[in-house]
């Protein structure tokens, strides 16, 4: 634990990840000045903050999506499994095999069911059926929809409901075994009903795997998370656990935005 | 205008808003919908009156035996009545009618269609035993039959002559077929392979091997072509045996102004006495003649018989043209939308490949013909076929090239229906595949062009409605009005890209304005253009299907 942040003394289990003085500007608008934390293994560690603090932008930058958007430019220092990833010889493809990532829209493609569990596993080389059907099953069961849809895995994905469409992209993401799901409010489109479902399924995911999720919901990050980051205009303003933050915040910005006096 | 809208200076009724006129709009909608209305109307009208012209030429119509004032008698169909002026008609007087008639017999009237005045007619019967036929050359028969004949043998005559004519038609045409076969079945294979060697011998000069070796291969092609001179011997002996065969029985009949006329049975390719069929018979040969249409060859420089070589090569040329777009098109639009920075570069290229679409036709012809003719093609000739030289193989028009003009022709319409298809395709797809580690080439090929493929499709579609009704540019770059053989048979390699080929769009323009009787042809036109009409709409069904076939896998996508 060499990163000189706040929160990681108060963490039992070694960062996966560990984010060092990480400043990030599209074009001439910066989105992160210098933030700094590290995350827990097998951990859920939730981003709030009001909508354009960059909470997403710093989820992004931890399977590098933001390589997508032109003009990005990066500097300081992101670490998965203690080596850097922020580098131009990372072998991104492996990297975002190995931190896996649901978005705020689900975006199941336009196949059936099964081809959107099978099409992770397909492209990293498996091609054994028998294989790739048990790797359907097991993810679908991960994401506690196996029951719901075994009976028309080859019909349309799009087809399903809402909140089945989410659990679908959080199979699609488990199917190829990662080591980090990066959760990019899951929750913002579904109904109560599914939101709760999609919840228990985090916590029930906490055993395996490393979860990171943005919400702007703070009832939720307080059900589901362990570790909570308060980040205001692309400041890490408060990071600890998610009952010190909520019950007694460090700082008066953050107990304003949990009281909702802002944001 | 004044009257409702008052001017803006006219302050009194200041509080009143003013009522522009046409603010509504009302007259507007009913000028849109007149001009829908108006356009459905146009549309229709062409389908119907192709429709009902094409479909009405295969009705075989009763005989009229026409006696007019002056004596003349003559034996047709009556295809069309109208009014007419006749030069000495007092001004004021009721315009006369006039019949056209189908008299056939051209060789003895020198015209197929005549026009009578109905005031000339003195007497119409329809004969029961009024005889049509349909013969080889020469075009139709009208008459009636009075004996048939083998050789000085008078085998039938009067009411028995009928029933024999019509056995002796059955053996005739299966005589008919087997001298086909031969002809281009068996000496079609000798003079293909008489050719083959022709151009080894050829070979043999141009290659010049060491003389051993050279003796040994002339020896060899010596010895083949004995081999073949007897074959085309034995061949033409069974040609001529044939021939004659055919032309054994011959029948004796009387037209109408009383010439009698003698007819090889061997020439006749059907009979039919048009005034005693029933209903049921008529249906039933209206029937064999719509599929003899569609599956015959063309006789008598296209004024008669089917035109199934010009359905195989439109079709074909189609196909063609569908394998060489799709590639094209789809590759460019691909780099277009997904792999270039999109900046004033590729806004132009944009622009330039829309403004393709508009070239007008035949200047693609031209550049077909200097480009793949004599460019491409003239350089396989001299790297591959030397020994045909100076007949050029591919270095004159084909249905490859044709099918390579009209895929240039056609790629813009692809490339800017497959560049929508791919725009459609939501960021968050791309993004999710992403994500799963996926490269950029695997989200492309297995996420995105699968979700565009319908947006391909629909360009496929176009290309395809456009490429069928073009004609300009492959008159000069291989379509031809009579194609010796079809680009598939039998002979190795099977498919001969660089045969040319005929086309519907051309032969309904051949048929209707190049033939000697345009009167005579012109139903025939008609049906041409509405298998033309039929096959254009059959392609876009198919890939129709294909497309709503794509999109149901997807159902509830917007895409």
């Amino acid at each position: 634990m060499t990163a000189p942040n706040r929160a990681a003394a108060e963490t039992p289990e070694p960062a996966i990840l560990e984010v060092e003085q990480l400043r990030l500007s599209y074009g001439s608008s910066p989105a992160l000045h210098g933030i700094s934390l590290a995350i827990p293994r097998r951990q859920i560690t939730a981003f709030i903050g009001p909508s354009g603090c960059g909470k997403s932008t710093l989820l992004r930058c931890f399977n590098r999506m933001n390589d997508l958007v032109d003009g990005v430019r990066i500097e300081g220092e992101v670490r998965f499994e203690g080596r850097s990833i922020l580098g131009p010889d990372v072998e991104v493809n492996e990297l975002r095999k190995r931190i896996g990532m649901v978005f705020q829209k689900s975006n199941p493609f336009p196949k059936s069911i099964y081809e959107n569990v099978a099409y992770g596993p397909r492209v990293h080389g498996t091609k054994r059926a028998s294989d790739l059907d048990d790797i359907v099953e097991e993810s679908l069961r991960g994401a506690a929809l196996w029951d719901e849809v075994k009976d028309r895995l080859h019909e349309s994905a799009l087809g399903m409901s809402g909140g089945q469409q989410q659990r679908l992209c959080i199979a699609r993401a488990i199917a190829v075994r990662p080591e980090v799901i990066l959760l990019d409010e899951p929750c913002s489109a579904l109904d109560p009903v599914a939101t709760a479902k999609v919840e228990d399924l985090m916590l029930e995911l906490k055993k395996q795997f490393t979860l990171v999720i943005v919400t702007h919901n703070m009832q939720q990050a307080s059900r589901v998370s362990d570790l909570t980051a308060f980040l205001y205009i692309g400041r890490l303003i408060e990071f600890g656990r998610t009952e010190q933050l909520f019950v007694k915040p460090r700082e008066k910005q953050t107990e304003d935005y949990i009281t909702g006096r802002f944001g | 205008m004044t009257a409702d809208t008052p001017p803006p200076t006219a302050s009194g009724k200041a509080d009143a808003v003013p009522r522009r006129r046409g603010a509504r709009g009302r007259a507007f909608i009913w000028l849109c919908g007149g001009a829908l209305a108006f356009n459905l109307l146009l549309v229709v009208g062409q389908l119907a009156l192709i429709g009902w012209n094409g479909m009405s030429y295969f009705w075989q119509r009763e005989l009229v035996a026409f006696e007019l004032t002056d004596g003349t008698r003559l034996l047709g169909e009556v295809h069309a009545r109208e009014t007419f002026r006749p030069t000495d008609l007092p001004a004021e007087a009721t315009l006369p009618w006039r019949v056209q008639v189908k008299v056939a017999n051209r060789e003895l009237t020198g015209a197929d269609f005549v026009w009578i005045d109905e005031r000339l007619i003195a007497n119409q019967e329809r004969p029961a035993d009024a005889l049509h036929f349909e013969r080889a050359e020469w075009g139709n028969f009208h008459g009636f039959l009075r004996e048939v004949w083998r050789g000085d043998e008078l085998l039938a005559s009067g009411a028995a002559a009928w029933p024999l004519l019509q056995e002796q038609m059955a053996q005739k045409a299966a005589q008919r077929a087997q001298l086909l076969d031969l002809e281009k079945g068996d000496l079609g294979d000798v003079n293909h392979e008489l050719e083959a060697l022709r151009l080894a011998r050829r070979r043999l000069e141009l290659d010049a091997p060491p003389e051993s070796e050279r003796a040994r291969i002339a020896a060899d092609l010596d010895a083949r072509h004995e081999l073949l001179d007897e074959r085309f011997a034995d061949l033409s002996t069974r040609l001529v045996e044939l021939r004659t065969q055919l032309d054994s029985v011959r029948v004796v009949c009387v037209a109408a102004d009383g010439q009698s006329k003698e007819l090889p049975v061997g020439g006749l390719l059907h009979a039919l006495r048009p005034n005693e069929m029933s209903l049921a018979a008529k249906l039933l040969e209206y029937g064999r003649r719509i599929l003899s249409f569609l599956i015959d060859d063309p006789r008598e420089s296209n004024t008669e018989g089917g035109i199934f070589p010009a359905i195989f090569g439109t079709v074909m040329m189609v196909f063609l043209m569908s394998i060489a777009v799709v590639p094209l098109g789809v590759l460019a639009a691909l780099y277009l939308r997904e792999y270039s920075r999109q900046g004033t570069l590729v806004r132009c290229v944009r622009i330039a490949v829309n403004n393709l679409a508009g070239v007008p036709s035949i200047v693609f012809g031209i550049f077909g013909l200097g480009f793949f003719v004599y460019g491409i093609g003239g350089t396989i000739d001299q790297l591959f076929f030397p020994e045909a030289l100076p007949q050029a193989t591919f270095g004159t028009g084909g249905i490859l090239w044709a099918a390579l003009t009209l895929a240039l022709l056609t790629v813009p319409v692809v490339i800017v229906a497959t560049e929508e298809g791919l725009a459609a395709v939501p960021r968050a797809v791309r993004e999710g595949s992403l994500a799963l580690g996926a490269t950029k080439f695997e989200t492309i090929w297995r996420v995105v062009l699968p979700a565009a493929a319908p947006g391909l499709l629909t360009g496929v579609i176009l290309a395809i409605a456009r490429a069928a009704g073009e004609v300009a540019p492959l008159m000069i770059v291989g379509m031809v009005k009579l194609a010796p053989a079809l680009p598939i048979d039998h002979h190795a390699p099977f498919l001969h890209l660089d045969r040319k080929f005929m086309h519907l769009g051309f032969h309904i323009f051949d048929v209707g304005f190049q033939s000697p009787d345009v009167e005579a042809t012109k139903p025939l036109v008609v049906a041409t253009a509405l298998v033309l009409l039929v096959l254009v709409v059959a392609m876009n069904v198919v890939a129709i299907t294909l497309r709503n076939r794509l999109r149901s896998r997807y159902a509830g996508s917007a895409l």
